[in-house]
């Protein structure tokens, strides 16, 4: 992608308020169609922003199994927050898109127009080290395989990312557990640490060139070692306040020799296969195919959407399901998350955000059912294996 | 092993179709026909064991198997069961209708390894067509390979697929071909009986054998305890996986089977592999 | 051209018996032919016999008003043809036919019951063997029943 810079070499600066939004207005002159957290009908959600005032000031987000809401903090903390429901698939990989329109000519044939990227270049502000993890999982699956997917590398070739390292994690967040985050390392164009012990101010961090580039139009001081001290105090002191611990030693194989552990069926009672979790879930990619038959006579449509592997159907050929009971879903969905992804990427699945907790109606929480999993290591369900 | 797709980064998006004219279309049974495709744009040539996503106009893909031996040339032959809205648009083509192909996709029958050895096919049902190229090149290398063996089962006598052929492969004095069917009505004076039964009076050695076995799941389990019981080493059998597949490129996640991707691990797999993974419910 | 004690002896069926018994049974039996579509037995006739495949080829059928008479089995060169002869009521629940012209090996399947009834011993040795004939073909019949190829469900 871009060039990257070693931490201890990075361009950094110390930016203020001012700073911040004239960071969302560089990006923009620079042609970046701007995507940053804003406050939307009682959730911290990712749109399109045009200036920093658009940002959750002074609000905060409180979470638990199968709870979200959002509360006022007593600062004025642009990012003091974990993560919504939303991640940036949604703009990476977008719930519905089409792939390409195709029109038959003369004789039969027909020619394929593929869809272009989109005019303008994203620049993502406010991604969470977990979140960016995410997103590098999700390279791992449509760019580094043997077959690139041409509509994810259009977005993602030109992003521009804005970190922001965590100081408020949430009540379901266990990045520290999935060695995530909650501090950034590296893959970011800027990473953002906000300081709120005095003047409100942020360190700022170049990862790349053009980070650099962009870091030096905003006017920023130098950082003085004691916003570097306090901002690295920030992401150690977050590491402390995870809501959720998960033991992640060795899941796979774990997972690999429970396959009829009886925790799957006790899951599938509660499970109600509404696939939230794959929806919020920042790594979830599963997607279907809708052709089309545009109303215009010899046109067809391909279009990509998300899709869920709770779906009965997701797992239909020749007359049925091979997957009818929601045990077996559940079972694929935390097998794949935690355990298989390694066999099919090279990595876990999960980064820790949490949000399938949060988002789950009934409340399952991945960390507790693996650990279930861990402490009954061997069982089987015979009624069901 | 069998082969991995070569990684390619196409200009041409890899969920483009490439089209192709159907120059024939031929009945099989009373559901499967036979398409014979030409290529009107970049020529796409699977390999045995392979597949193409086949694209009706307008209506949708499906993962179709190469029935053919490889052509240069790009020309392909696909056998296809009419059992839903796309199959039965691509088995209701007329020759010179235009459908799209993209692929190849997936791994091949192990071809070269199964060199210097004898050579079992098993076949049920549609079964035969993803292994037929597997047949055409034992027959045209036909000194590779030791005994040949072709045994297939079908539902009933007019389920088979590629009668004539098998008829041709049996009136040669170098293939051995055993056909049985499930039941049967009236003039059928072959066997009747399931698959695996064909294979204790198969003339092959075990112990120097390679086995491709293909068809419904639960024949192709039975077929492999068959063929262990014989002796041959599980690390020599070989099956043919499927599960809904929607993009053939590893990126929709559709086709997966605890840790390996069908589209892009498989179909072909080795049967000390896929063994557990085929005796765990639902997965 | 081999004896019928040749044969007893050789066949797996009757595979380690004692030399005595398998004289004992191969005094029950006979060579016979069937020419191609002759009928062997019909359902509901007395089972009294059954046979040794040695040429040929023989198919199990049952008549489906509306389908003829379907062919749900064959029995090929090696295998045993008939188990009814040691169970009551002792009636073919089958017909048999040849499919080919047919060499079979006959057995006195009344006259063997005798023998089983007057010693114990051969008849537990039988019945074991016969037991696995039929285990086998039940199997088979099973794996039949799944209608491996048949569309899904509803098919």
């Amino acid at each position: 992608m871009h060039e990257e810079l070693a931490l201890t070499d990075s361009p950094r600066a110390t930016i203020d308020l001012d700073g911040l939004h004239a960071l969302v207005g560089v990006l923009r002159d620079r042609g970046y169609c701007v995507i940053g957290p804003t406050k939307r009908e009682g959730a911290i959600v990712y749109e399109e922003i045009e200036s920093a005032d658009e940002l959750p000031a002074g609000w905060t987000e409180v979470q638990e199994a199968g709870t979200y809401r959002l509360e006022r903090r007593d600062d004025e903390a642009r990012f003091g927050y974990p993560v919504g429901p939303q991640s940036w698939k949604r703009y990476l990989l977008p719930a519905r898109v089409r792939l390409w329109q195709a029109r038959k000519r003369n004789g039969g044939a027909f020619e394929i127009v593929e869809e272009p990227p989109p005019e303008r270049p994203f620049a993502l502000l406010g991604v969470r080290s977990c979140d960016l993890h995410a997103i590098a999982v999700q390279d791992r699956v449509f760019l580094e395989g043997a077959y690139v997917d041409r509509d994810y590398a259009g977005r993602r070739e030109g992003a521009f990312l804005v970190v922001v390292n965590c100081g408020t994690p949430g009540g379901t967040c266990f990045c520290a557990s999935m060695g995530t985050g909650p501090r950034a390392e590296s893959g970011y164009d800027l990473a953002l640490t906000e300081l709120l012990d005095g003047e409100h101010r942020f360190l700022a961090e170049a990862g790349s060139e053009r980070g650099a580039e962009v870091l030096g139009d905003l006017m920023g001081c130098d950082a003085t070692p004691d916003d570097v001290d306090a901002a690295l105090r920030v992401t150690h002191e977050a590491a402390g306040k995870m809501g959720r611990t998960l033991d992640s030693f060795d899941l796979r194989d774990l997972l690999g020799r429970n396959v009829n552990h009886p925790r799957f069926a006790d899951a599938g009672n509660r499970c109600l296969t509404c696939g939230n979790c794959t929806l919020v879930c920042p790594t979830c990619f599963c997607t279907s195919v809708e052709d089309v038959n545009v109303l215009e006579d010899g046109a067809a449509e391909r279009w990509r959407r998300w899709d869920s592997c709770y779906s009965v159907d997701y797992s239909f050929i020749h007359g049925g399901a091979i997957r009818p009971s929601s045990r077996a879903r559940y079972r694929q969905w935390l097998t794949h998350k935690f355990g298989t992804w390694v066999d099919q990427f090279g990595t876990s699945g999960c980064v820790g955000c949490g949000r399938c907790i949060t988002w789950c109606p009934v409340g399952i929480d991945v960390t507790e059912e693996l650990a279930a999993i861990r402490a009954a290591d061997g069982e089987v369900d015979h009624a069901n294996a | 092993m069998a082969t991995a797709p070569a990684a390619e980064t196409a200009p041409r998006g890899a969920m483009a179709p490439e089209p192709y004219r159907v120059a024939s279309r031929a009945p099989e049974t009373v559901d499967t026909w036979t398409l014979l495709l030409e290529p009107l744009g970049a020529p796409i040539v699977p390999a045995p064991g392979q597949f193409n996503m086949l694209y009706a106009f307008g209506v949708g893909e499906v993962p179709i198997s190469t029935s053919a031996a490889p052509e240069p040339g790009g020309e392909l032959v696909h056998t296809i069961r009419a059992v839903g809205p796309v199959t039965q648009k691509l088995c209701a083509t007329e020759p010179g209708d235009v459908i799209g192909v993209r692929g190849p996709f997936g791994t091949t029958w192990p071809l070269e390894e199964a060199r210097g050895g004898d050579l079992v096919i098993v076949a049920g049902g549609i079964g035969l067509a993803p292994v037929r190229p597997a047949v055409y090149h034992a027959l045209t290398h036909r000194d590779d390979y030791g005994s040949l063996c072709v045994l297939v089962g079908a539902r009933t006598p007019s389920d088979l697929l590629y009668v004539r052929e098998l008829e041709d492969w049996r009136g040669r004095f170098d293939v051995e071909v055993g056909v049985t069917v499930d039941s049967a009505v009236g003039d059928w004076h072959g066997r009747v009986g399931v698959v695996p039964r064909l294979i204790p009076g198969a003339a092959f050695d075990p112990a120097a054998t390679t086995a491709l076995v293909v068809g419904p799941e639960i024949m192709m389990t039975f077929t492999a305890k068959a063929l262990l019981e014989q002796g041959v080493p599980k690390e020599r059998i070989y099956v043919s996986m499927e599960r809904n597949m929607r993009c053939g490129l590893g990126h929709c996640g559709h086709c997966q089977l605890g840790p390996m991707l069908i589209c892009r691990d498989g179909p072909v797999f080795r049967y000390d592999e896929m063994e557990a993974l085929m005796g765990v419910r639902e997965l | 051209m081999q004896t019928l004690d040749e044969i007893v002896a050789e066949s797996p069926v009757f595979g380690g018996l004692e030399p005595a018994q398998l004289q004992l049974i191969a005094g029950c039996a006979h060579n016979a032919a069937f020419s191609k579509g002759e009928r062997i037995f019909r359902e509901g006739d007395a089972a009294d016999t059954f046979y040794l495949v040695r040429r040929g080829r023989v198919a199990l059928t049952a008549h489906v008003p509306g389908r003829g008479d379907v062919t749900i089995e064959t029995v090929e060169p090696g295998e045993v043809l008939g188990w009814s002869w040691l169970f009551p009521p002792y009636t073919w629940h089958f017909d048999a036919r040849a499919v080919e012209d047919a060499g079979v090996v006959a057995f006195d399947g009344a006259c063997l019951r005798g023998k089983c009834d007057a010693d114990h011993a051969l008849g537990f040795e039988l019945m074991r063997r016969f037991a696995q004939v039929m285990i086998d073909r039940l199997q088979h019949t099973r794996t039949l029943l799944l209608d491996v190829y048949g569309h899904g469900p509803g098919s």
